[in-house]
């Protein structure tokens, strides 16, 4: 969590404003198929991409957290600590409720058209 | 002293304002019925606790190496010989989860190897942390939860007092809080159905039973229903951790409270985005974390808390 202002107070405001940078650009990148993970919250919250579509969650928080579907519908992730990744492939239509298995307030959706 | 007595000379307010910046341990006294704090830590040896003392460590997160507190294991092992100091030796530890960061082999082992040098019998519950090995809790169960029910839970007694550990941090459900399930609230039913109403309760698990703040999830969802099971006590105690920060409330004849991590703070509900480890000044963090002393008088229906920051 906070970690824009860490980075930038750990690592000075030069790399932190290319850190800051190139997570702008990884988020602009990223957003068809990607999900990240800050500060408790799934974002995007909710997702639509195509069948057949990889979507990858990335865990930014400090703070270890897991992927769980609301009904079973798709594989749970092991738990991911700070940086690590999940991936699943969604190859059936359908609208994917989903939610983190250690902190349950925090749910997401993938739509899959 | 004795926090929640008026007549001994130190007000409850008082006892709620001390608690807001005192920091490591909890020190509990049951007298009889009502729970109450005695203070911070060091003002324990004023008091006269010829009952049972015990005492609560919480969210030790061995493993973590974040900003927050790149050594958790240090400061456990602080907390630890914080606790090998006190003047009263404890009868026994609580540990109310969180033991380990990602629940490792080499973290349980570590946390092992530092709280076992309290010599202390220690009757842990699982947090979150505790049960995400790939065989989802396995780990735990064959190092903590051998004698236990289910995912982890039991019931013993001392000095007259009967304890409950519960857990609630398994089959979180989409959207909720801390969960028990049927399974464990049948049991806790007929746990306490035979016992008398003057029978002290001490009821402990990892996430709050009561909604602290539900935006972050720091409550349970059916802890209501387990509570319903015991309005015919006259002293129930309710100890929790997960939150990382001392908060404690009364209510009829349950008194709430949660004791401080070992490992780092996180922030006040609602004062920051979410919650997670709060990075703090390097001279401020031990005063955020700390153990809690919990001793009992007998007839005197009050338990007693003392929360001890590791330094201030």
């Amino acid at each position: 969590m906070l970690r824009p202002f860490i980075a930038s107070s750990m690592l000075g405001a030069a790399v932190g404003s290319l850190l800051a940078a190139s997570v702008l650009f990884a988020r602009a990148e990223g957003t068809p198929n990607t999900v990240f993970i800050d500060n408790f919250v799934f974002g995007p919250k909710d997702l639509t991409v195509k069948a057949g579509t990889t979507v990858t969650w990335t865990n930014r928080d400090d703070i270890p957290h897991g992927v769980a579907s609301s009904n079973n519908a798709f594989k749970k992730s092991a738990a991911l600590d700070t940086d690590e990744s999940y991936s699943f492939t969604f190859a059936t239509p359908g609208t994917y409720q989903y939610f983190c298995y250690l902190h349950p307030h925090m749910v997401g959706s993938i739509v899959v058209e | 002293m004795s926090g929640f007595d008026d007549q001994n000379g130190v007000s409850r307010r008082k006892v709620l304002e001390c608690m807001t910046w005192c920091g490591t341990g909890v020190l509990w006294t049951i007298s009889g019925g009502v729970p109450h704090s005695l203070g911070i830590m060091g003002e324990a040896q004023a008091a006269d606790t010829k009952g049972l003392t015990f005492l609560q460590i919480s969210d030790s997160h061995v493993g973590f190496d974040k900003p927050a507190n790149p050594n958790a294991l240090g400061t456990l092992e602080e907390a630890i010989k914080k606790v090998n100091a006190l003047p009263q030796k404890p009868a026994f530890m609580i540990h109310t989860g969180d033991i380990s960061h990602l629940s490792k082999e080499k973290e349980f082992d570590d946390a092992d190897h530092v709280i076992s040098q309290s010599r202390l019998d220690v009757h842990y519950v699982p947090g979150e942390h505790d049960l995400i090995d790939p065989d989802q809790g396995k780990i735990y169960r064959e190092r903590y939860g051998k004698a236990a029910n289910g995912a982890g839970w039991y019931s013993f007694d001392a000095n007259g007092v009967h304890f409950i550990g519960l857990v609630n941090v398994v089959d979180l459900k989409a959207g909720g809080l801390g969960n028990l399930g049927n399974e464990q609230l049948e049991w806790l039913e007929s746990d306490v159905k035979s016992r008398s109403a003057s029978t002290p309760i001490v009821l402990f698990a990892h996430i709050p039973l009561w909604t602290v703040y539900q935006d972050w999830g720091w409550g349970t969802q059916d802890g209501a229903q387990a509570l319903s099971y015991l309005k015919k006590f006259g002293s129930v105690t309710v100890l929790n951790g997960h939150i990382h920060q001392v908060m404690q409330k009364v209510e009829g004849n349950v008194t709430f409270h949660t004791a401080r991590s070992t490992a780092f703070p996180q922030p006040a509900p609602g004062t920051a985005q979410s919650p997670g480890p709060l990075k703090v000044p390097d001279d401020q963090l031990r005063k955020m974390l700390g153990i809690a002393n919990v001793s009992f008088k007998q007839n005197e229906h009050r338990l007693a808390i003392i929360d001890s920051p590791l330094q201030g």
